[in-house]
């Protein structure tokens, strides 16, 4: 039903070849951090991603948009290659960060997703103390050479996720005992803590209470400063008050690409434009 | 007066309906009569159990009565003398278990991970069958392959290399002989992995993806997230190792085949011992005197205890971990 209202992609809306064009991102002259082109996603054999082709400017918010199972949970997957944990999926087309293609059988997996920190929905902080939880990116990964240095990381990386004043007396408890808000600006920091230079969120305000999820927005609008975020959300008003870019997709396809502003005010599309104002999804 | 005696009807009758509730809350007597008798199938349970206790605890009193608690330290087993001392027992049943665990743990953990956290799912289901297959293999049957395969093995390609190479050490001292603590540990080990590999499978599965998106996510590799699953699952594990722990604290029939029965503490893993278990086997059809017997009940009684508490931790370490993950998943 709803395939049959699906229109065909603009290309001008998509291709990276065309995001210098003025009406592609409200930063014209961003160079690409991340370049998506042709890319098909199947889980076993039904197909969840179609010809999806997008770019993502470096330090921006881009907000990912659409119904339940539309896809867009599966392609933030595809940026980091969090989708190869699960059996049987397969990848076609390309994906890019900086130039290189992350699908290319040479990348290294691991160097890769410490370059492109993810936060889930649901916070999973590790059965650890506080201070472990964050420091445990830069232990695996070996990124401080002492002890003070390792403390200074953590309590920066506590800072920026606006954790620090809360959690700073009770470091060495376990994370178990924070609050459902307070365990999801842990996995944030936690994600910070090994700087990375993308942050992919799936829905990380979903399971919260406003006033948690409040302060969630203001740190991904203030994380901008340094990163490259590309949010997945199903709250409209979130999306219009975090991100630069909106984009929209449906059963696996990118409909539209485009600013925040112009998104929710005057999309180009009429499926959009249905969705965003609750005619269906 | 006649207020009171109707009060005390009334009281009776909500006595009865009390009763009857309690029987069968949806007051149908058909409903009544089949919980009755589950309820009493499930108290034989309970009366067996105790029941246990108490019969152990009455037969071993003479010995109790004659050697207090000198009983679990003194090393001397003469039933000729009438002197009985359980250490020798308790000695070889303890370090033949921790030497079983000593070799099985790692083995169980390496089974336990490969077949939830690397191998796909078509080698994982013959594996898990076959391992839990060698759980189903009769306990004789284990020792007689003991007897004639392991030990036999063991004094040849095993135990001289080891007396060759460690021969400074107390542990491998002595005369090799394929028969005593070194066999009876590894018998064991043998029979308690597949109890510690199937229940740390079941607990590492039940450890959340969630915690190994996390890790990996942070750029974690499969070993670094197979750690952050273990330390998720600890308790579980903790739980699992009991579990086999009790398994070969009680195990009889094989270790008693193999191990070389001798009431000695002996330094030596080369060297005979004897366990609590096999010491009952083997000897309760000799034990004519009434303090002989006793004396055999009470190191009954106190297997019986230790493997009760031993069990009892480990169902509730293994419990709290599936139960948790259950709920959410």
């Amino acid at each position: 039903m709803m395939s049959a209202t699906t229109p065909k992609i603009p290309s001008q809306f998509t291709l990276p070849q065309d995001q210098s064009k003025a009406s592609f991102v409200s930063t014209p002259a961003a160079p690409a951090k991340i370049t998506v082109s042709d890319l098909d996603f199947y889980y076993g054999r039904s197909q969840a991603l179609f010809q999806i082709t997008l770019s993502i400017p470096e330090r921006i918010v881009m907000a990912l948009i659409g119904p339940s199972g539309c896809g867009k949970s599966t392609f933030l997957r595809t940026l980091n290659r969090m989708n190869d944990v699960i059996p049987a999926t397969r990848v076609e087309g390309q994906v890019t960060i900086d130039g290189n293609d992350i699908y290319d059988p040479g990348t290294d997996v691991v160097d890769l997703r410490r370059r492109v920190g993810m936060v889930f929905q649901k916070s999973n902080p590790f059965p650890k103390s506080i201070f472990d939880n964050v420091a445990y990116g830069l232990r695996i990964n070996r990124v401080t050479k002492s002890k003070t240095e390792l403390a200074d990381r953590v309590e920066q990386a506590l800072k920026d996720a606006a954790l620090w004043s809360e959690a700073k007396d009770r470091l060495h408890q376990s994370a178990l005992g924070l609050s459902g808000g307070q365990q999801q600006r842990l996995c944030i920091a936690r994600a910070l803590a090994i700087r990375p230079e993308v942050i992919l969120m799936d829905e990380p305000a979903s399971a919260l209470d406003p006033i948690a999820t409040s302060k969630i927005e203001e740190l991904i609008v203030d994380l901008k400063q340094q990163y490259t975020i590309v949010i997945v959300t199903h709250n409209m008003q979130q999306a219009a008050r975090v991100s630069d870019t909106t984009a929209f997709f449906l059963l696996g396809k990118l409909i539209e690409v485009n600013p925040t502003e112009k998104i929710f005010t005057a999309p180009d599309q009429k499926v959009t434009e249905d969705y965003i104002t609750g005619r269906f999804g | 007066m006649s207020t009171r005696t109707s009060t005390a009807a009334h009281d009776k009758l909500k006595f009865v309906g009390r009763l009857r509730r309690a029987l069968s809350p949806t007051g149908n007597a058909g409903d009544a009569i089949f919980r009755g008798l589950m309820f009493c199938a499930a108290l034989l349970v309970l009366i067996v159990v105790g029941g246990m206790i108490i019969a152990l605890a009455l037969k071993s009193l003479p010995s109790i009565r004659q050697f207090g608690f000198s009983f679990l330290w003194s090393r001397e087993w003469n039933p000729v003398k009438s002197e009985f001392g359980a250490l020798p027992f308790i000695y070889g049943t303890v370090v033949s278990s921790l030497l079983a665990l000593l070799i099985s743990v790692p083995l169980s953990l390496g089974i336990a991970i490969f077949l939830v956290e690397q191998a796909p799912h078509y080698i994982a289901r013959p594996i898990t069958f076959l391992v839990e297959l060698l759980a189903a293999i009769p306990s004789v049957v284990y020792g007689l392959w003991g007897i004639f395969v392991l030990a036999p093995f063991l004094r040849v390609h095993v135990e001289p290399p080891l007396a060759h190479w460690f021969g400074w050490a107390p542990l491998f001292q002595g005369p090799i002989t394929g028969i005593g603590m070194l066999t009876g540990g590894i018998i064991l080990a043998i029979m308690v992995t597949p109890i510690i590999s199937s229940v740390v499978r079941d607990v590492l599965a039940a450890v959340p993806n969630s915690q190994r998106e996390a890790a990996l996510a942070l750029g974690a590799t499969k070993w670094e997230t197979t750690r952050v699953v273990l330390i998720n699952g600890a308790p579980g594990i903790a739980g699992a190792v009991m579990l086999g722990l009790g398994r070969a604290l009680g195990e009889t029939m094989a270790v008693t085949m193999v191990i070389g029965n001798r009431a000695e503490i002996s330094a030596s893993l080369f060297a005979p011992s004897y366990t609590i278990a096999s010491a009952i086997a083997n000897e309760f059809t000799e034990a004519t005197q009434d303090l002989y017997l006793s004396a055999l009940v009470e190191l009954g009684l106190i297997l019986f205890l230790v493997t009760f508490v031993v069990n009892g931790l480990a169902r509730v370490l293994v419990w709290n971990v599936t139960r948790k993950s259950g709920a959410a998943a």
